[in-house]
């Protein structure tokens, strides 16, 4: 099964050889609440890690998400831009933002893996 | 991602229908120096939906309710308000604002005349200079008495069939109508106005009686508790000013589209503060007015986007901005120069820097569903 690491900006990122797919976790999305619309980069765009990479709309606010790591967009989920909800039913499957080929693989390694995350979420309430 | 930071509960105040917000799982948040539900488990698309297909209950409780006794009050507001209040008739409620000497808003409010005193509805974040206001500048002979109740605001289609049930007279009241009425044994004073474009209560009930009452209205089928969250976007659908974002003190009735609140006799006489300014801008055209505008796309225009003319020049801001739910789409309102105002003219929209297409449209975006 290919591995999955988690920001403290709430983005999870799952790798598959030298490309990651990343979304906004389970908790990110209850926190927003119903999301209403996003905005995606265009394919080839160069991330910077911790840098912009998406932007998610709820009814209320908006925020960005953050690339977990340095790389280029090589794919973006058409599904979420049609249908933002998706991000709230399925934040952690088919909800993902973005395909990102890696600069650098070491990167993903420093993240945090699901334990450790959830640890740093029970710790945020 | 980002702006997920918690907020800090401390210090906040707390209505009389805080624990039942807690139990229902609603998610809390500071506004106004007091602790509120912005939504419950349902979410806030589900929640606004719910007040425009049935009805919902709304806690604001955190607005600010007073009483205005003495001989000559009406007259005696009339020099803060450019509203007509001795033409107001007995059982009546009014929408106007408090204004300043440059014809600035200092508040929006509601009056209603009682038998024997004005009722006063104010912002809860206004409310105690709104007080102060008041007392330092009407005469001595009367009295502003400061009520320490729950305010419960029952919205929605199916408002009127929910309270009807426990009251068969309110049926029959007219919308901006008020009446003190005893429902269920409780003795609350009924409003028939709100704040979300639908047919509604806004119920005043003692304190020791808030929890209570809003369970009984809650166990009607037809109603669901709806927060903060969908207060605002249905207020926007139905565009409606929110205060210290549409309307503040540098902005007067006129440039935010409220001459309809101030009635010929007003306008002939003046009388109330800023009142050549403000006649001035109703007679000739203020230079920027708050119209609604519709963004082409489905990106949201959040309060403070820049608004851009057909040139790329620089008209105004957005003051209110979001995602319309019934409309299913962004919905915005915000201040244009005169040019730029007339509906259907195209605007450019300066969102996370790109210009996005809009135009301006009319208000309300969800139509009035008010009781005639």
């Amino acid at each position: 099964m290919a591995e999955r690491r988690y920001t403290k900006d709430h983005e999870w990122i799952e790798l598959n050889g030298s490309v990651g797919t990343v979304g906004i976790t389970n908790y990110a999305q209850e926190q927003l609440g119903d999301v209403v619309f996003v905005e995606l980069p265009a394919s080839g765009k160069k991330l910077t890690k911790g840098g912009e990479a998406a932007v998610v709309e709820s009814v209320k606010a908006a925020s960005e998400v953050y690339s977990p790591v340095a790389g280029e967009v090589v794919e973006t989920n058409g599904a979420i831009a049609k249908d933002p909800s998706l991000v709230n039913r399925e934040a952690e499957t088919n909800g993902w933002f973005i395909k990102v080929k890696l600069a650098d693989i070491k990167e993903f390694q420093a993240l945090m893996d699901s334990a450790s995350y959830q640890k740093f979420v029970e710790g945020l309430h | 991602m980002g702006s997920t930071a918690a907020d800090t509960h401390t210090d906040l105040r707390k209505t009389p229908l805080h624990a039942l917000h807690v139990e229902l799982g609603a998610r809390m948040v500071p506004f106004a120096g007091y602790d509120m539900p912005v939504q419950y488990p349902t979410g806030i698309l589900t929640e606004h939906n719910q007040t425009r297909a049935q009805a919902g209950l709304f806690d604001v409780s955190h607005m600010g309710q007073a009483r205005l006794w003495g001989e000559g009050a009406d007259k005696a507001l009339e020099k803060l308000v450019p509203g007509n209040l001795t033409g107001l008739a007995e059982g009546k409620i009014r929408y106007t604002m408090f204004t300043n000497e440059r014809g600035g808003v200092m508040d929006d409010l509601t009056i209603g005349r009682a038998k024997d005193h004005l009722s006063i509805v104010v912002n809860a974040a206004c409310k105690d200079a709104d007080y102060e206001h008041m007392q330092r500048n009407l005469p001595k002979g009367l009295r502003l008495e400061i009520l320490d109740r729950a305010l419960i605001a029952l919205q929605g289609p199916f408002a009127a069939k929910a309270l009807a049930r426990m009251s068969p007279d309110v049926d029959r009241m007219s919308f901006m109508s008020f009446a003190p009425m005893n429902i269920a044994g409780f003795d609350v004073g009924v409003a028939r106005c709100g704040y979300t474009g639908e047919d509604g209560f806004e119920i005043s009930v003692h304190n020791d009686d808030a929890d209570e009452f809003a369970r009984l209205l809650l166990a009607e089928p037809e109603v669901k508790p709806i927060g903060l969250g969908a207060r605002d976007s249905l207020r926007l659908e139905a565009g409606l000013c929110l205060y210290g974002h549409d309307l503040d003190t540098e902005t007067t009735p006129a440039e935010g589209d409220l001459g309809w609140t101030i009635a010929k006799r007003r306008r002939e006489e003046g009388g109330f503060p800023g009142d050549k300014i403000i006649l001035k801008q109703l007679a000739e055209g203020p230079k920027r007015i708050r119209v609604g505008i519709k963004p082409e796309g489905r990106a949201p225009a959040r309060e403070n986007t820049v608004i851009l003319d057909v040139a790329g020049k620089e008209i105004g801001k957005i003051t209110s901005g979001g995602f319309g739910p019934t409309v299913n789409g962004p919905v915005a309102m915000g201040y244009v120069t005169r040019e730029n105002a007339a509906i259907g003219t195209p605007l450019g929209l300066v969102v996370r820097g790109s210009t996005l297409a809009a135009k301006v449209a009319p208000l309300p975006f969800a139509p009035h569903r008010y009781k005639k």
